[in-house]
């Protein structure tokens, strides 16, 4: 019966939207994370010498 | 000089995004920080190439995604040369980055060909287009799609064992304590 195929496939389907979901959100959350650490002082130090230099 | 303070100004914005591509490409925020610099370093002595008007963030990730790459296959060759094997040696990503709430995503992120790491973290996480991903990675539109595609794929068979073998574990000990 095709017509129950169907059916039995949207919750595999269903579920596999569901775990892409979350893992674009996990990916996001774990990258977000960092960018709110900001610019850490090395690098702040690091690109004022260079300009220093270049003047 | 005017464009010089400008060029400080943006590539000091792009900092804390770089820092989170390099993190997710190599799950070592000690490394992620030398690869940031050496991205700034090599950017700042190349200012002559950098097409004023173009997505300067762009060009920052594609100077940090090459200079990943060459050595990443540096790191390979080391790696082949003392085990005669190919896998990169790699200690725990919990320990690595301290961010241990993010650590099976990230342990799983390095499990992925590097090539799928980067075109899902670019689109996924970091908000290029395909357009554009496909320029900081240096090939078609249609070859990031697929990766992307493969990487998701693959991220969700690595997630899914981990979370249903949790979910067994849990099961096991609710069935003991019942017992």
């Amino acid at each position: 019966m095709p017509q129950t195929e169907k059916l039995e496939e949207s919750p595999k389907g269903r579920l596999s939207r569901d775990i892409q979901r979350k893992i674009g959100q996990q990916l996001r959350a774990m990258y977000t994370d960092v960018v709110n650490e900001g610019v850490p002082d090395r690098f702040a130090d690091l690109l004022r010498r260079l300009d220093d230099k270049n003047k | 000089m005017p464009a010089q303070d400008d060029m400080r100004e943006a590539m000091l914005a792009a900092v804390p995004n770089l820092r989170a591509f390099a993190v997710s490409l190599c799950g070592d925020i000690d490394r992620a920080n030398d690869l940031v610099q050496e991205t700034l370093l090599r950017a700042w002595a190349h200012q002559d190439s950098f097409e004023p008007g173009t997505n300067m963030s762009a060009w920052l990730f594609t100077i940090l995604r090459n200079h990943f790459r060459t050595e990443y296959r540096k790191r390979r060759r080391e790696v082949e040369d003392a085990d005669g094997g190919y896998a990169e040696r790699l200690t725990s990503p919990e320990a690595q980055t301290g961010h241990v709430e993010f650590g099976e995503l990230r342990e799983a992120l390095l499990h992925l060909p590097p090539d799928q790491r980067e075109a899902l973290i670019l689109v996924g996480a970091s908000g290029f287009s395909y357009e554009e991903a496909a320029h900081i990675c240096e090939c078609a539109v249609g070859t990031i799609k697929s990766r992307v595609n493969r990487a998701r794929k693959k991220l969700a068979e690595l997630l899914t064992i981990e979370l249903e073998q949790e979910a067994e574990i849990e099961h096991e000990v609710l069935i003991r304590r019942a017992v």
